[in-house]
């Protein structure tokens, strides 16, 4: 056995992270580490790699006994590890970031001649004299993964690696696993995504709640099952039903919105111009880092656009602000909720106030009524199903899944006329997703125009009606979700990398 | 075998609630055991030593009296910054701002001698706006050209000195005054009105506990200190949400700056009498502390407010009974300020002993 955990016991204050949680990993296996967020599987994987050392238990390498104190004796061992954040110097070379990350000065030498060598044995496109600025996510993730082969690891620990990358992209780095677990080396796997885990993974470990709930083969079991497995519950997918979209007059309109990008690495948007229709859900597909950011800041009007290039209800609202936004009936969920869309110290009372002090009676005469406050909160906490001891729990003290829901409930109790969200579900367990994906259909259904921006294809093709992709700032022609295929969509996501390395 | 031990300092997850009040209290007792310390390396005895800087100015005849007009000036800048400072707006100027208030309140003072008693109200309106004028360039230096706060504030203070240098050595010198840097004393309408027959108690007393009330609601009830608040916790946030930055900058230079002109104003029409080159002992410095030790709340910086006017009487008391350098005023508040943010680690984080486990 290439690794064994035994008992791995880990706490943390108000929370067992890890609750005797044993695992057995061989080499040339490719092992799927299941489970919902909050379920320990970080944990564990810091511990693997040195990060987070384990109250209690024993680690196991080459049936050797051993403590890994740091991530470097964990390199050391041959473990290696691809985070979903990558930490590269935006404005530096792929070989001098590769460079940067060596422990001593003599593995400098010949590196570009190693970075080609490994990039291509294993079908890693990468040129190592690019600056990162200008590489797409997928091949930003390519130098992570290079840096680790080029410590020959027997252990490659992946991190959601395929969150950020384009259907055909995914594929392409299923092909590179492959052969490195043909070589012997493991692979531990952690995913949200069953449909890959189950194409992929030979063996899979489920955990729940801190503890190891099971083990299986993935390629015997539904996508149903397994997450199943992972929840401890039926899961219930939401019923789409049928649009009445399409007739109605436009609710929200984008007209050739172009709009520089704010920081230096951001992207520009370009030319955007699309309606949506009350009743009808509208998905943007892309990449991360294609302007889904900066779409959602012109939206809500944290980034001002020219007057007529954003119209709610028919009315140009481009120069107005949020608060003003919001009078018109428009509603915005940002992707980040601790800190963005919420404050994290404060009260889930405050955080109701905080993009509904239009809502009447909340505040009069510049003062704040805190009961009307907290009724409303409280009313959100009880229609929206959020896990928390009331309306005076901070932000921070709920987990991702059931703050989301509390910013959701936030925005479709106050009735938007045009609802924009951004991610909605990433980082959510699978239940809370489904509530999400359930309310935001019955907000469109009950005449909302919803705007929902996601890198998850899986998500955008159970909710929207209609589909574009935003690829490089500029947004494609919507076509109708019946119409559109993953290949299709996937192609799209692709578009700008494709005609760059052209 | 006896395994030894170690300390540990883990993070809580959250904040406590308990240390949020006692780490104040925890800093008072450190600062006094260490200033204890500092006197007996000195050679002083140190209980004696503390006794007479921290107790025996409350029990002298008057004490209490004198307290309250040293701590007015305090509690009014502490109030403003615990604003300013909880939208995270870093004014360290508020002693020029204090300055500017005094010059402009004291010249109405100066150019109307004779004028009734109408003109005291004038000198505060003019103490307040030359405060506000003080942190309005500091704000638009911030909103306009995103000039840091914290150095353009510092920095316009000892323009502001400089400005009242000029003034009480050059065009407002006292003809009379023999040739000291100092302007004319402030005629009787143009001073601070007297709490009660005797004493130095003035208005400024009374209204700056009114005012950290005032502040209080403001901050905690009010959908402006909401909006400060937010600010102060998650800018990006506060972004989201449709709050003006620049705005709430404004308003909290503004706000305090004015309170520190204000102060300013009943420094140099009360306990002064007149401008001299020196009319702060450092209230506007210690003022920063008052607001950190207050928690960055209105009514902790009244509490705050007087022990520091505590530090500057018992400064006085070393000085006269002992023989000890003025200096012990500054030494105790930069102590003061050193452990309670010593302390403030507490907030977040909890010191536990770990016996070594045996492997």
């Amino acid at each position: 056995m290439l690794l064994k955990l035994t008992d791995i016991t880990k706490a943390y204050p108000g929370c067992v992270a890890n609750d005797h949680v044993s695992l057995e990993i061989a080499s040339g296996e490719i092992h799927a580490l299941l489970g919902e967020n909050g379920a320990g599987k970080s944990t564990l994987v810091k511990i693997i790699y040195g990060v987070v050392r384990p109250d209690e238990g024993q680690i196991t390498w080459q049936d050797n006994r051993v403590t890994i104190g740091s991530p470097r004796a964990a390199q050391r061992l041959g473990i290696g590890m691809v985070f979903q954040h990558f930490s590269l110097f935006e404005a530096l070379t792929v070989e001098e970031n590769i460079a940067l990350g060596l422990a001593d000065a003599a593995a400098r030498e010949g590196l570009r001649e190693k970075i080609i060598r490994v990039s291509a044995q294993y079908g890693l496109a990468l040129d190592p004299a690019r600056v990162v600025h200008d590489l797409s996510v997928g091949e930003r993730q390519r130098i992570e993964i290079v840096r680790c082969l080029l410590s020959e690891p027997k252990l490659l620990i992946m991190d959601e690696p395929t969150s950020v990358l384009t259907p055909q992209e995914a594929t392409q780095l299923f092909h590179t696993l492959r052969r490195l677990a043909a070589e012997g080396c493991a692979i531990l796997y952690i995913s949200h995504k069953l449909e890959e885990v189950r194409a992929l993974c030979g063996a899979a470990t489920i955990m729940r709640l801190g503890r190891v709930v099971g083990h299986c083969r993935p390629a015997e079991q539904t996508v149903k099952q397994l997450a199943e497995m992972m929840i401890n519950a039926e899961l219930k997918s939401p019923a789409r039903g049928a649009a009445q979209a399409g007739n109605g007059p436009p609710r929200l309109t984008l007209a050739a919105l172009s709009l520089p990008s704010q920081t230096p690495f951001g992207t520009d948007l370009k030319d955007i111009s699309v309606s949506v229709a009350g009743g009808e859900i509208l998905g943007i597909a892309g990449v991360a880092g294609n302007g889904q950011s900066e779409l959602m800041e012109a939206l809500c009007g944290e980034v001002l656009a020219p007057r007529d290039a954003i119209a709610i209800d028919g009315a140009a609202a481009g120069r107005m602000r949020p608060q003003a936004r919001r009078g018109m009936g428009a509603g915005f969920v940002p992707e980040e909720r601790n800190g963005h869309g919420a404050v994290p110290g404060m009260s889930l009372a405050e955080n109701a106030l905080l993009a509904a002090s239009r809502r009447p009676g909340l505040v009069r005469r510049g003062m704040v009524n805190a009961a009307r406050v907290r009724d409303f909160a409280q009313a959100i906490i009880a229609r929206f199903d959020v896990r928390t001891t009331g309306p005076e729990a901070a932000a921070r003290a709920l987990s991702g899944g059931n703050l989301q829901k509390f910013l959701i409930g936030r925005e479709v109790l106050q009735n938007p006329g045009v609802l924009v969200i951004n991610q909605p579900t990433w980082g959510v367990d699978a239940g809370a997703a489904a509530f999400i994906h359930a309310s935001l259909i019955g907000l469109a259904r009950a005449g909302a125009a919803v705007v929902v921006i996601s890198q998850d294809l899986d998500e955008i093709f159970v909710l929207a009606d209609r589909i574009a992709v935003l690829a490089g700032g500029r947004l494609s022609q919507p076509v109708a979700a019946e119409a559109a295929t993953v290949e299709s969509i996937g192609l799209l996501m692709g578009g700008t990398n494709v005609a760059a390395h052209a | 075998m006896p395994s030894p031990g170690f300390f540990k300092i883990e993070k809580r997850g959250g904040e406590s609630a308990f240390w949020r009040l006692a780490a104040p209290f925890l800093a008072v007792v450190l600062t006094a055991l260490i200033t204890g310390l500092i006197f007996a390396l000195m050679g002083r005895p140190p209980g004696r030593t503390v006794w007479v800087f921290l107790v025996s100015p409350l029990l002298a005849k008057g004490g209490l009296a004198a307290l309250a007009v040293k701590a007015a000036p305090l509690i009014m800048m502490g109030v403003g910054l615990s604003l300013a400072y909880r939208a995270n707006v870093w004014n360290i100027g508020t002693e020029g701002q204090f300055t500017l208030g005094a010059i402009c309140g004291g010249g109405v003072a100066l150019a109307l001698p004779d004028a009734g008693s109408w003109v005291f109200a004038l000198m505060a309106v003019c103490g307040v706006l030359g405060g506000m004028a003080g942190g309005a360039l500091v704000a638009v230096l911030r909103v306009k050209f995103n000039a840091n706060e914290i150095l353009t504030s510092l920095m316009l203070s000892y323009v502001f000195q400089y400005l009242l240098i000029y003034l009480v050595t050059g065009p407002w010198r006292d003809p009379q005054g023999f040739g000291f840097p100092q302007t004319p004393l402030f005629s009787d309408a143009a001073s601070a009105p007297k709490l009660g027959g005797s004493g130095n108690l003035h208005l400024g007393v009374l209204l700056a506990p009114l005012l950290a009330v005032a502040l209080w609601i403001m901050l905690e009830k009010s959908f402006l200190g909401f909006q400060f608040r937010v600010l102060g916790q998650s800018p990006r946030a506060a972004r989201f949400a449709g709050f003006s930055e620049a705005s709430l900058v404004w308003i909290a230079m503004l706000v305090s700056g004015g309170l520190a002109g204000l102060a300013g104003l009943f420094e140099v029409a009360g306990p002064v009498g007149q401008l001299t080159t020196k009319i702060s002992p450092g209230y506007g410095f210690a003022a920063i502390i008052v607001a950190f030790l207050g928690r960055l709340n209105p009514l902790g910086a009244v509490a705050a407010g007087l022990l520091l006017a505590l530090s500057f009487l018992g400064g006085d008391a070393a000085q006269i009974e002992l023989g000890l350098p003025r200096a012990v005023t500054g030494i105790f508040q930069g102590i003061l300020l050193f452990t309670l943010l010593a302390c403030d680690v507490l907030l977040a984080h909890r010191v536990v002993w770990r016996r070594q486990r045996v492997a």
